[in-house]
């Protein structure tokens, strides 16, 4: 039994998702490699070599898998996976595109958005998160993604040698044309301790300010829900959710945010939740462990001056 | 060009998931069902580009039981030409679908296929990517914006960390993310046009597709339930309480 774990990197460096994923291969059983697939992407590949209980780094350079396009992953994986049982990637957007190309290639179904791996069985949310399917699979090959925030980060400590590889890459049919990137020196939100997020009772997009600069000071990523991001008060990446992204941070503080279900599905495996909201019947004080009735236009302020008297 | 649009019927997204006492599944007895709300914008996009004359036909395909005629007639009450109506009682995972549609694709002579990036029921988001596999075809998933060139489409794709434009090579995939468009209500007199639209019937076995499953469903269970914590009377209790309590500040 082997598995290969696909790196979630930016070329430059390797993301927590891939330590995660590699928790979620634990869970499967076998050997466990990771493949890091990019451009200019070595130092990427020596840190997944230190991941613990890595086998092997598979290093793959090409220039076309600069931007991991789902063409140039899929025609990389189908020529690796002779030697494989399982191939594991978190579900971020760049492996949710191209690993149903894989599956499919290999004749495969996929098996979306883990949350946990027992005897063989897979957990995973469905409709939205309102239903939990537990399922196995007859094919001999698995393909998974993995809802990293279910998995706790694999530790350091290994020593895995780095196997450089060529693969060859036909005409994709696709050609990456640019790139317009959130640039914010917050944490990444899928990866932050701390989430502090926004909703529609922020009314306006200048009222983030508020979330922002306490933020800054908890050293805490900003996330929205879906109804902020759908009235422009935020870029689309803000977005919590089953639709966009799930976190789980220590903790989660939610400002103006009625409690969609959508939106729980994407922030309730948080380890600790606190809720500001005018409505004391609004649903997401059901999930909360600390909520506060308060208007956030007065909360807000208070909060950021509290939160300094305790030294931040 | 000729534009696809897979639909699928699920559970209303206003409609709360019940699992079923026997852990089988969940109940779909007796409550409201629609159009993917995924598919309803690949729908609406089609629509828009036939409207803006890049596409000649526009051709809604769904594969599933009966009453999903009904999901069909949406399509064209949105706009859309005609139907394929694929009958399955059987929940078919996304490979059988793909396989399916890459059938219909081919006889069809498709060069555009718009899709939902996820159907709202099972979240597998696997069937745009394997579609595009089986065909060979370059894909561009998630899509914000879609804009159709000579031979190419060219796509805004929500990633991550933003966006991201990519041009594709027709003919191609396309999955769509929630803001693309805003789908249209269909008006009555379109609504009653649609009834006169053709719609296709065909079986999986037409397409000699073996849809057996490849996943076993052991049992659905409800979400394990968060406790409901407590509520505090002020900031600097609550702060406290994050502090002193929780220890997560």
């Amino acid at each position: 039994m082997a598995t290969l774990v696909v790196a979630e990197h930016n070329n430059a460096s390797l993301a927590d998702a891939t330590a995660k994923t590699v928790t979620a291969a634990k869970a499967l059983g076998g050997d466990i490699d990771i493949l890091v697939a990019g451009k200019g992407a070595a130092a990427a590949a020596e840190a997944a070599g230190r991941i613990d209980g890595v086998r092997a780094v598979i290093h793959i350079e090409h220039d076309l898998l600069d931007k991991q396009m789902p063409e140039a992953m899929e025609a990389t994986l189908v020529a690796l996976m002779d030697g494989y049982d399982a191939l594991m990637a978190p579900d971020t957007t760049t492996h949710k595109a191209y690993m149903p190309r894989v599956a499919a290639k290999l004749d495969t179904q996929q098996i979306s958005s883990v949350t946990g791996i027992e005897d063989g069985t897979f957990e995973r949310p469905i409709y939205a998160g309102n239903a939990v399917a537990y399922v196995t699979s007859d094919d001999p090959k698995k393909v998974v993604t993995v809802r990293t925030t279910a998995f706790a980060a694999a530790g350091e400590g290994g020593s895995a040698s780095v196997e450089t590889k060529a693969t060859e890459i036909g005409d994709m049919g696709s050609e990456f044309v640019s790139e317009e990137l959130t640039k914010s020196d917050r944490p990444e939100l899928t990866g932050a301790k701390i989430v502090i997020s926004g909703g529609r009772g922020m009314g306006s997009g200048e009222n983030f300010s508020m979330i922002e600069s306490i933020a800054d000071k908890l050293g805490a990523a900003v996330g929205a829900s879906r109804a902020a991001v759908d009235a422009g008060y935020v870029p689309n990446d803000y977005q919590v959710g089953q639709t966009g992204k799930a976190v789980a941070p220590e903790l989660y503080i939610a400002v103006g945010i009625s409690g969609a279900i959508q939106h729980l599905a994407g922030m309730k495996d948080s380890k600790v939740i606190a809720a500001i909201n005018k409505d004391e019947e609004a649903p997401i004080f059901q999930v909360a462990d600390y909520g506060l009735v308060a208007d956030l236009f007065k909360a807000l302020p208070e909060l950021e001056a509290e939160l300094e008297k305790v030294g931040y | 060009m000729k534009v696809l649009v897979p639909v699928k019927r699920v559970l209303d997204y206003n409609v709360k998931a019940r699992v079923k006492p026997d852990q089988s599944g969940v109940d779909l007895s007796n409550v409201k069902m629609s159009m993917n709300p995924f598919d309803e914008i690949a729908v609406e996009e089609a629509v828009r580009l036939q409207e803006g004359g890049t596409a000649t036909e526009t051709i809604a395909v769904s594969i599933g039981p009966a009453k999903a005629q009904e999901t069909i007639r949406t399509a064209l009450a949105m706009g859309m030409d005609r139907g394929v109506h694929v009958t399955t009682d059987e929940d078919l995972e996304p490979l059988a679908v793909a396989k399916i549609l890459k059938s219909v694709a081919e006889a069809e002579g498709a060069e555009l296929i718009l899709m939902g990036k996820q159907a709202i029921d099972n979240d597998y988001g696997a069937t745009g990517g394997m579609l595009a596999a089986l065909l060979d075809w370059p894909i561009g998933q998630y899509a914000n914006t879609v804009s159709p060139g000579e031979g190419s489409v060219e796509v805004k794709r929500e990633i991550d960390g933003g966006l991201q434009t990519v041009n594709l090579k027709l003919p191609a995939v396309v999955t769509t993310d929630l803001r693309l468009n805003e789908p249209r209500y269909a008006s009555l007199p379109n609504i009653m046009k649609a009834k006169r639209k053709p719609i296709e019937a065909k079986t999986p076995d037409d397409f000699g597709v073996d849809t057996t499953p490849r996943l076993t469903v052991v049992k659905v269970t409800e979400p394990k339930a968060r406790e409901a914590g407590i509520k505090v009377d002020d900031v600097a209790t609550l702060v406290d309480k994050l502090k002193n309590e929780a220890g997560v500040l």
